[in-house]
């Protein structure tokens, strides 16, 4: 799955990576949290998702598996929106590659 | 609207938890009168909550070294080493530890929180990688803060994820520092040490482990799980306290890094606080001989907490994965969690009530720590209270209650 959802970002413009990732980490949201979720770039992860400090762990955690990324800590204190939370993706993705 | 108005979900919190008619954060004793005894609100205590792992705070010896080095130096140093100086207590100190673990170096700072704070701080900074376990105590992330490194969780005691991480930096200026506790203080699990050794090797990284709960209490000699699961040579740095198995209060390092010295002039919670007085520093001397001469203070520590281990286990109780002086039992909610410590406390036992955000994955803990000083006795009759307390109130499965030769 990670393949393909990979692929698709590939040679897309901006807006289609943040959509793709918007997708996938929603996805991500509902297998952690165990329920539906509907996500906006404004939702807040904490307040909105009514997510606990473990909660957030447990979801950063299946994000970097899925990204294949380390999000450090002082990065994951400044992320509180969906919004930052794909930049922070994107970032370290690229930078990664880079 | 107060300033302290943002800590408003604690005070709530903490304001429910008093309500229920305790306060496990701030539990008065009218005395201690022993490692195992104490009296709270006029009543006989078992206590079961200490870290007092070899029961050494009353020991002859100790105390009469800390009475003579008071009446000889002083109450206080009052100031830091590089102020006001190094007194010989220090020095001495400092080379019983180093000789103790078999290496060239150790400095003591004030605390074991402060240890950790100076040392992580110092080891990494800027453009470096500091690896902590996600169920880190709090002075290693506090320390990981007031350095410059970035930070990395990985999952707790899964040397996989480490490697994984690591691997994720290949390529990537800097140095990698992997921080690992020898038993972690709220489950009273060990660290796989090999394998992380292992991951350490194959990485380039370095190890530092915290033997706060370990030192004096696993090894062949007391040196701590690196003893343990024989992995000494890979361990760079080993952090402890002397306010557990020591019986004391302060923190130290050792390691055989040549230039370890320098950290005495830029690691600033060893510079900008005052030293330990002479009195600590003679009565923790003294433990750390005790500690070698006394191997089977080990042992004894080690029959007590397969005791209480054991005993809870075969009750039906929820106990962590591995038998050690820190027995931790699994509550299935606050409500619960909070009742069962106040009728313990009721019935003469003094534990730890541990609930989050201090514990791991939100569990919520009666969490005990056994002493070498406890009698058989003593912890036969802990057993028969959690027991009785279990069947009060309705939590034991049934027909598992009895323990032989306990209940
Ligand atoms: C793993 C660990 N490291 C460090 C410390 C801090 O030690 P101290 O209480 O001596 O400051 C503790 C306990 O308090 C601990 O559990």
């Amino acid at each position: 799955m990670r393949q393909n959802l990979q692929l698709a970002v590939v040679g897309g413009t901006d807006a289609d990576a943040n959509a793709a990732i918007r997708n996938e980490i929603s996805t991500i949201f509902e297998e952690v949290l165990g329920r539906p979720v509907s996500i906006r770039d404004d939702t807040d992860i904490v307040e909105d998702l009514g997510m606990d400090s473990l909660g957030v762990m447990n979801f950063v955690m299946a994000i970097e598996d899925f990204y294949d990324i380390s999000i450090p800590l002082d990065r994951i204190a400044q992320i509180q929106t969906v919004a930052d939370l794909i930049a922070a993706v994107e970032a370290l993705r690229s930078g990664r590659v880079a | 609207m107060t300033i302290l108005a943002k800590h408003g979900a604690y005070k709530q919190a903490y304001d429910q938890l008093r309500a229920s008619g305790v306060d496990p954060l701030n539990v008065r004793f009218d005395a201690v009168t022993s490692p195992t005894e104490g009296v709270i609100g006029g009543q006989a205590m078992i206590l079961l909550g200490t870290n007092n792992y070899l029961g050494l705070t009353f020991d002859p010896d100790c105390v009469d070294r800390a009475i003579e080095a008071t009446r000889g130096q002083g109450t206080g140093t009052t100031g830091s080493r590089v102020a006001n100086g190094t007194y010989g207590g220090h020095k001495r100190l400092e080379e019983a530890l180093a000789k103790f673990f078999g290496r060239q170096n150790a400095m003591v700072f004030s605390t074991g929180y402060q240890a950790n704070l100076g040392v992580l701080s110092t080891l990494v900074g800027r453009g470096d990688h500091l690896m902590l376990d996600a169920d880190s105590h709090a002075s290693i992330y506090d320390g990981s803060r007031l350095g410059h490194a970035e930070v990395i969780r990985f999952r707790h005691n899964n040397p996989d994820d480490l490697y994984k991480r690591l691997r994720r930096l290949e390529g990537a200026p800097g140095d990698r520092l992997i921080v690992v506790e020898g038993i972690y203080s709220m489950l009273g699990d060990t660290a796989p040490l090999k394998e992380i050794a292992a991951v350490k090797r194959e990485t380039g990284a370095y190890l530092l482990v915290d033997e706060a709960h370990s030192m004096g209490v696993l090894g062949e000699t007391g040196r701590g799980l690196a003893e343990a699961a024989d992995v000494e040579a890979d361990v760079d740095f080993i952090v402890g306290t002397f306010s557990k198995s020591l019986g004391s209060v302060g923190g130290f390092c050792v390691s055989d890094t040549p230039d370890f010295d320098i950290m005495r002039i830029v690691s600033r919670p060893y510079m900008f606080t005052a030293s330990l007085p002479p009195g600590i520093v003679a009565s923790t001397l003294a433990a750390l001989e005790k500690l070698q001469a006394e191997p089977s203070l080990r042992e004894t520590l080690m029959r007590n907490a397969h005791r209480l281990y054991d005993g809870l286990k075969a009750m039906g109780f929820e106990v962590g994965p591995e038998a050690n002086p820190i027995v931790a039992v699994a509550m299935p909610d606050q409500e619960t969690a909070v009742m069962f410590w106040k009728l313990l406390l009721e019935g003469g036992v003094y534990l730890n009530l541990a609930l989050p955000p201090a514990t791991p994955t939100n569990v919520r803990l009666l969490r005990s720590s056994v002493s070498a000083a406890h009698t058989l006795a003593q912890i036969d009759t802990v057993l028969s209270v959690f027991a009785e307390v279990g069947r009060t109130l309705g939590f034991l499965p049934s027909g598992r209650r009895r323990i032989a030769g306990a209940v």
